[in-house]
């Protein structure tokens, strides 16, 4: 057992814990036997941004060394699939048993060539599936398809006494929604079982198009009638352009490409481009490189509609092709703000665009998109409505004002933050996004009556008070 | 906890009256602390002026914790009690201290033991009790105000500055011994201050503010620096004095 410092992907809040690399339950049971005052946490591939998977003085568990362990130790309740192994995927029905453990992309690797596909991604293949449920993820077919966590048929989690239970939304549905989207604070989840959606090409057949600001993003991008025929849909946003050009943007749509489910149609071959070096200095990503780099992105794509046809790799992970893009903000890390506000509230979008815009900040990830209806989980982020999320450099100035201020403008109109992303947030504009927390404080303190589930995210926001 | 831009959830000062002390809180606020703790021997001193924190941060909680600073044992109490009341400690600043300006040495050896007794003796108790607090916790920052006077004790100074030499230098191992705990300890050294504790004193030359230290500190507190001298002509010039030929100290000095 050694002590390791830990931080997430937008390496900031580096704190440390005790690491145990588990390879069986016996082993995660024996640690939750000796774990002291300061509580314990899985962890995963480590892509939640702020301090989820974290837990500084106490324990911190991996499982991603226990390949096959983790649901072949008991008879298990969906008799069909079978247990034992890693991933299981029914050819018929598209049902998959895998366990939480497994990366997207290893679960991408078998199921997109046998013509299934994941029914909800997020921007990166590196993700485990537990992540993936704790987290309740989205992706850009939110508005069609809702989250991560919407798809899952059951899960069996390991709890804080060392007993194991099977959840599904049908017989134990507040148990089963308190974990989805519960940030790993109501048990370590050991497998689930995901509804997997059937693909006949790994291509998908891509709209894009140019739009001269976030205004004009949001009418088109809000007409449903038409932004409901593309299963999936965002726009990346120049937070850096202002005046008539204010929230431009490149908005992208598409569908599964129809066809013939060949072998070559269905051919899955993702991979990594370019790397970005250990050590960048803190002053690459200046207002004036990123402006022009912005202003690249935005010319280059077409000025009116234009079809064309991207594989699952460039169109759902562009980023993974670039290997530890997250360095590019240098030392000082980077916080990736993401909110959510009702649909009448998209005035509210706009500004949060202008005050980024007007304090510089340099950022070239700026993503927009519409959310579909909330799901049952008290904790899930999206609700129906506009999302915006945006990288800023951890170290810029006044940035802590800035967003305290956003902070308020969103949480007064009914809007909230990702606790996946999140990284400032006071635990007060935390409560006030999620009125049903103390249902799930609730529900928590019954799967978890001593509180042996603590992170550095929960400490900080006072989750399970 | 820390936040991802790095700001405290939660600051505790040892010495709430302490103007330096106020001074550098006062720099480190900024939206997102969320408490603030004063421990200090006089809570209701200490409790006069709250508003000058919160008009920086308008929802910013803050305790008064009422304590002894002289009697060593009673330190791993006094922070229990801290983390009872707000959790987790991120950054603790200690600046109390007493000069002993009426301590004459050779007829008053109560008085004496009194400086060495909270400068030294539970100083290191209380960095100690917290260096523990934060280590359980894996994350912490120690602030401990020293004095130049300590760099090179001069007479008529000479408890007040050897017992600022012995706590320096304490501190400066501690911050060794907790290397690679997530847990570290920044000494600062301000050269002379005009604050109520020195307004009987002559001014030294290069003297600051404490606005000033408060400033340079916060700055230390927020980054790695394990020494800070304030003004920063203080270092180049204590290096120099440091090594003077003693009679020459001797009579620069008095």
């Amino acid at each position: 057992m050694s002590t390791q410092r830990f931080a997430g992907w937008g390496q900031v809040m580096w704190s440390h814990g005790r690491l145990h690399e588990v390879d069986s339950v016996d082993e995660i049971r024996n640690i939750l036997s000796s774990t002291g005052s300061r509580g314990a946490i899985a962890r995963g591939m480590g892509r939640s941004y702020g301090d989820a998977a974290q837990n500084s003085g106490g324990d911190v568990i991996s499982l991603l060394e226990a390949n096959g362990a983790l649901s072949g130790f008991d008879t298990t309740s969906d008799a069909d699939i079978q247990s034992g192994e890693s991933i299981s995927l029914d050819t018929d029905t598209g049902r998959v048993m895998v366990e939480a453990n497994v990366v997207l992309e290893d679960l991408l690797r078998i199921c997109i060539p046998l013509g299934w596909f994941v029914p909800v991604t997020p921007g990166t293949r590196f993700v485990s599936i537990g992540g993936a449920i704790a987290a309740d993820i989205h992706g850009k077919n939110h508005h069609c398809d809702g989250s991560f966590g919407s798809h899952i048929l059951s899960m069996r989690v390991l709890l804080s006494t060392g007993d194991i239970v099977d959840l599904d939304p049908q017989n134990n549905s507040t148990w089963f929604w308190a974990t989805i989207g519960g940030m790993g604070l109501t048990g370590i989840i050991l497998r689930a079982v995901i509804q997997l959606i059937p693909i006949s090409s790994h291509n998908i057949d891509v709209t894009t198009q140019r739009v001269s600001n976030v205004e004009e993003l949001m009418n088109i991008m809000g007409d449903q009638s038409s932004d409901d025929t593309y299963r999936y849909s965002v726009a990346w946003v120049d937070i850096m352009a202002s005046g008539d050009h204010l929230g431009r943007g490149v908005l992208t749509r598409g569908n599964h490409a129809q066809g013939e489910p060949t072998r070559d149609a269905l051919l899955y071959e993702p991979n990594v481009r370019l790397t970005i070096p250990k050590y960048i200095p803190n002053s690459v990503l200046s207002s004036i490189s990123v402006k022009a780099f912005n202003s690249l992105w935005y010319k280059k794509a077409p000025k009116t509609e234009q079809q064309s046809a991207e594989s699952i790799s460039s169109f759902f992970h562009p980023l993974d092709g670039v290997k530890n893009w997250n360095r590019v903000y240098g030392s000082r890390g980077f916080i990736q703000y993401q909110v959510v506000v009702p649909l009448v509230q998209r005035d509210v979008i706009t500004d949060i665009v202008k005050r980024f815009n007007a304090s510089g900040v340099p950022s070239f990830l700026a993503v927009l998109k519409r959310m579909g209806p909330s799901n049952e989980a008290p904790l899930s982020f999206p609700i129906e409505g506009w999302t915006l999320t945006v990288d800023v450099p951890a170290n810029h100035n006044g940035l802590a004002l800035l967003l305290s201020t956003l902070d308020e403008l969103v949480v007064s109109v009914g809007g909230r933050h990702y606790l996946a992303k999140d990284a400032h947030v006071s635990p007060n504009s935390f409560e006030r996004g999620y009125p049903r927390l103390n249902e799930w404080r609730g529900v928590a303190r019954e799967m978890d009556p001593n509180g042996v589930w603590i992170s550095d995210l929960s400490r900080r926001l006072n989750l399970r008070k | 906890m820390k936040n991802g831009m790095g700001i405290p959830g939660t600051i505790v000062l040892f010495g709430g009256t302490s103007e330096i002390g106020r001074e550098t809180v006062l720099s480190l606020l900024a939206p997102g602390v969320e408490n603030l703790v004063l421990v200090s021997r006089d809570v209701e001193a200490a409790s006069q002026k709250d508003e000058d924190f919160l008009a920086l941060v308008q929802n910013l909680n803050i305790f008064h914790i009422t304590f002894d600073g002289a009697d060593a044992i009673s330190m791993p109490e006094v922070v229990a009690e801290i983390v009872a009341e707000v959790g987790d400690i991120d950054i603790a600043i200690i600046a109390h201290a007493i000069l002993g300006e009426d301590v004459d040495g050779y007829d008053n050896p109560n008085g004496v033991s009194q400086v060495i007794n909270l400068n030294m003796t539970a100083t290191v108790t209380l960095l100690y009790a917290l260096a523990s607090q934060m280590r359980t916790q894996g994350h912490g920052r120690i602030a401990l105000f020293s004095s130049v006077a300590g760099e090179r004790v001069r007479k008529g100074n000479a408890v007040y500055g050897s017992s600022k030499a012995g706590v320096d230098s304490f501190a400066l191992a501690l911050d060794h011994d907790l290397d690679g705990t997530g847990v570290s300890v920044v000494v600062i050294r301000p050269g002379f201050v005009p604050t109520k504790m020195t307004r009987n004193m002559e001014p030294a030359p290069f003297a600051t503010t404490a606005n000033a230290v408060g400033v340079d500190s916060a700055k230390a507190i927020m980054g790695k620096a394990k020494i800070v001298w304030s003004p920063k002509i203080m270092r180049p010039l204590f290096i120099i004095l440091r090594h003077l030929p003693t009679q020459l100290w001797r009579r620069v000095s008095s």
